[in-house]
């Protein structure tokens, strides 16, 4: 993927979209939504990597512009009546402006207070919604994609409708979002993550840098909080904190630096607590190992990802071939 | 005017265990610059144990020295067999220094999910030791109880306990040796190791008490201590994760800010509550109240 | 006696070899003073010496017991103390608790104190700043205390590294003076790293001379000053 052009890259992105839509019509209904999730979680795992695998940043809230994200959709849709893909517009646009506005604060903030900053807007976001009617209290506001346009036939279900919107939304956002990180701006990232000072010295702009990439992530978990908004609800039950943790997990599961490895850690969240339950039941063990074993395996699986391979698998596969290339000299 | 002071105790109240929490998150921090959301979980467990006691026995103080107890060996377990183990793996790269959080996280959730499979995740309730009920001052009923003045008293004994043995001991000079200047404490013959073993041991201890005295009058469940995580977090973040005296202050600030914020604007918003005083204090300390320039990119 | 033997001492950091095949000898009591320009490998040096770097090949022997692959911790122990680069004290403690951190392995804690006030006695400046936050020292003040510090641990080896950098002459002067007149009394074995060679070779036995990680020459330290090939290359003038 890294040094194909950009044509080639786009064919590829239409070949798969294609696949995906063969593959929809021939699953049950469960995988359906299970590939809208993974679709969706797989751009929620993107906008971390624009952040902290490539800009060096550390958000332990993104909970938060999902959230947002989907009220912005949410809203619009409700008191403007907004056509749907103007509501995801605006998920796009006010997100990006808030991101925006945190990396003014990044700028200011180093690390861990910055981690804190976030930590506490994850937390205290979604329970504003709570407090005013206007945002839909407790049981959220209604969101959703209208009924599967009639030429389709009656047997193209909701969660289809569901699985195509965010395929397609997704495709064509993942694919800007490579062009962007294989762009001068993907480069200043990476130059900015390995050496901010070095980078400085090159006369590249620090803190605009960060600041953009904050918007731009921002942006991309605003988009897919949206979507999880459609195929979920707009409540402040569908963005709890270990939303944000499940998603950092996820990143640092597939690789923190790549891009391509966000589609493995969508699946393995999606996927571990299918098997988990497999285990379980097989075992026959009780409710509450049942409920508690995906967690046990996701927490697990990260801490071995963390010690053995920070970087990502991909990354320490390639960390390997180069040493032994070395050793051979 | 009473309700002003109700709600400087209340304040305080909530304070004294943001504090603690906070305090165990700044000893790790300082020996070891890693941010132990962990922290969390070995609290948790240490109060289940300490809820078990409590069954068993009926006796509080009891549970509560055992929690103690088991809190501080959790910390001087995941400081020896963790920890080092993830520095001794220690990887160059973006994800360098993220990676000791980001294991702690893991390991929050690990002991979390086992938290849960061994004691399933329904609500439990752990009996107080003195009396719930509010004081009644000059005919008026004030939101303040016993169990409140044993929060607050518990956490200001730990916090004395650590301000005694930190300032006036031989261990509490080589702890802050080693956390200043760890190359300059070994040159000077310190075992860096083990002291910071010893640091992670009081963590340790600190989160169970913050553990044991906050569930009383509240719900016991896996997740109940997240909350207080986040907020103890903050609390560290808002006194400066440097100092000792910087995370009782931001403990104090926060949950003062907290109750007023509870108490006249409204009380459905203490999560944006956080958020607002965390923001204000960075606008105008960046670095945490007790923060200095010179560390600002840890 | 020989109490420090090195041989063929060969460090590398990463691919850069910061010391190459480098021996000499220091006997017991003797104050060697190590000369050389930036890079040449003096630090490299003394945080081998005190076990803060592994060598990659070659000895070193403190009194006959070798000291490479042990702990700092541990060489202190044995009577070894380093006093880093640029003036290692700790900002944050006081000028006592600094000089106490000195003495905190220690299991006599009378003679600590009594290490303690002789090292007042040494510089009475410190004895005037007890109380006082080690960051309100002035840089003489500083190496002063972390000179004191170092000796609180009554070393029989004392590393210093650079102690003049960055101190008018004046200070330099007296804090060597009080290190040599120390020395002497206590038989204490010293290794000066200096880029301050002059001042360095007046008060030492032994000189060695470092360039770009190797030894250019070593031995009696007047010897090296007055070699006028030496003088011109290294010393400068």
């Amino acid at each position: 993927m890294h040094n194909l052009s950009t044509k080639k890259v786009f064919a590829l992105f239409v070949i798969f979209g294609w696949i995906l839509l063969i593959v929809a019509d021939r699953v049950d209904e469960l995988r359906v939504y299970q590939g809208a999730t993974i679709a969706i979680t797989t751009l929620a795992i993107a906008s971390i990597i624009i952040l902290t695998g490539y800009s060096g940043q550390v958000s332990l809230g993104h909970g938060a512009f999902l959230a947002i994200g989907a009220y912005a959709a949410a809203l619009s849709q409700t008191y403007w009546q907004s056509p749907f893909w103007f509501t995801l517009l605006m998920s796009v646009i006010v997100t990006s402006l808030i991101g925006f506005v945190l990396g003014f604060a990044a700028g200011r903030l180093s690390g861990p207070y910055l981690a804190g900053t976030t930590l506490a807007l994850a937390v205290g976001l979604p329970t504003l919604a709570n407090q005013f009617t206007f945002l839909g209290g407790e049981t959220g506001l209604v969101y959703d994609a209208g009924n599967p346009p009639a030429r389709f036939g009656e047997d193209f279900t909701l969660y289809k409708w569901f699985f195509w919107i965010s395929a397609f939304v997704v495709l064509i956002a993942m694919f800007l979002i490579r062009n962007l990180l294989h762009s001068r701006y993907g480069r200043t990232w990476k130059a900015l993550r390995a050496n901010p000072t070095a980078a400085q010295l090159c006369g590249i702009n620090v803190a605009q840098s960060k600041i953009l990439a904050f918007t731009i992530s921002a942006g991309a978990a605003g988009l897919s909080g949206a979507l999880l908004g459609m195929i979920s609800i707009v409540a402040p039950s569908a963005f709890p904190l270990s939303l944000s943790f499940t998603l950092i997990t996820g990143a640092v599961l597939a690789g923190v630096t790549s891009l391509a490895g966000s589609m493995l850690g969508a699946v393995i969240l999606v996927v571990i607590p299918e098997i988990a339950e497999v285990i379980s039941t097989s075992l026959g063990e009780s409710e509450k190992v049942i409920s508690n074993l995906p967690g046990f395996i996701v927490s697990v699986l990260l801490i071995l990802t963390v010690l053995f391979s920070p970087n990502g698998p991909a990354e320490s596969i390639r960390k390997r071939r180069e040493h032994h290339q070395k050793a051979k000299h | 005017m009473r309700q002003f002071f109700s709600t400087i105790l209340i304040g305080i109240t909530l304070g004294s265990i943001y504090s603690l929490m906070a305090l165990a998150l700044v000893l790790v921090w300082r020996s070891t610059r890693v941010v132990n959301f962990a922290q969390a979980g070995q609290a948790i467990f240490s109060t289940y144990i300490g809820y078990e006691m409590m069954v068993r026995t009926g006796n509080f103080w009891f549970s509560l020295l055992i929690a103690i107890i088991i809190g501080s060996l959790l910390g001087a377990g995941v400081e020896y067999f963790f920890m080092r183990t993830l520095f001794k793996h220690a990887d160059d790269g973006p994800v360098a220094a993220l990676a000791p959080v980001i294991a702690t996280l893991g390991l929050l959730g690990v002991i979390r999910s086992v938290v849960g499979m061994i004691w399933g995740n329904e609500y439990r309730s752990f009996a107080s030791p003195v009396p719930t009920d509010n004081f009644v001052v000059a005919g008026a009923t004030i939101p303040f109880s016993r169990l409140n003045v044993l929060v607050i008293v518990g956490a200001a004994l730990v916090m004395i306990a650590f301000s005694i043995i930190f300032q006036r001991t031989n261990l509490g000079l080589a702890l802050r040796a080693s956390a200043f200047q760890p190359e300059i404490a070994r040159l000077a013959g310190i075992r860096v190791g083990p002291i910071r073993t010893i640091g992670w041991t009081f963590a340790g201890g600190a989160g169970a008490v913050a553990g044991v005295l906050v569930t009383p009058n509240d719900i016991l469940s896996p997740n109940s201590l997240d909350t207080l995580l986040v907020f103890g977090f903050v609390a560290a973040v808002i006194g400066g994760l440097e100092s000792l005296p910087g995370a009782v202050v931001g403990g104090m600030v926060l949950g003062i800010g907290i109750a007023f914020i509870l108490n006249y604007v409204s009380t459905t918003l203490i999560f944006p509550a956080v958020f607002v005083v965390l923001l204000l204090s960075l606008v105008i300390k960046p670095n945490g109240i007790f923060g200095s320039k010179k560390v600002r990119h840890a | 006696m020989t109490a420090l033997l090195i041989n063929k001492l060969t460090v590398d950091h990463g691919a850069i070899r910061a010391l190459s095949d480098v021996s000499f000898e220091v006997p017991e009591g003797k104050l060697a003073a190590v000369i050389g320009s930036n890079g040449a490998g003096k630090t490299t040096l003394l945080r081998t010496l005190s076990g803060l770097k592994s060598p990659t090949s070659g000895t070193a022997r403190w009194n006959d017991r070798s000291m490479v692959g042990v702990k700092p911790e541990d060489l202190v122990r044995r009577g070894i103390s380093h006093v880093s680069e640029g003036k290692s004290v700790i900002p944050e403690l006081t000028v006592k608790e600094n000089l106490l951190v000195g003495g905190l392995w220690r299991n006599d804690k009378s003679d600590t104190a009594q290490a303690i006030n002789e090292v007042v006695e040494l510089f009475p400046r410190l004895g005037e700043r007890m109380s006082q936050s080690a960051n309100t020292l002035s840089g003489g003040e500083r190496q002063m205390l972390a000179i004191g510090r170092a000796l609180v641990s009554r070393p029989k080896l004392l590393l210093l590294d650079e102690p003049s950098l960055g101190l008018a002459p004046l200070i330099i002067e007296q804090i060597f003076t009080a290190i040599n007149d120390l020395r002497k009394r206590l038989n204490m074995t010293v290794v000066l790293v200096e880029q301050n060679a002059i001042s360095a070779l007046e008060i030492a036995d032994i000189g060695v001379i470092l360039n770009l990680g190797e030894l250019v020459a070593s031995g009696p330290a007047q010897d090296l000053m007055n070699d006028p090939a030496l003088r011109s290359a290294y010393l400068g003038y």
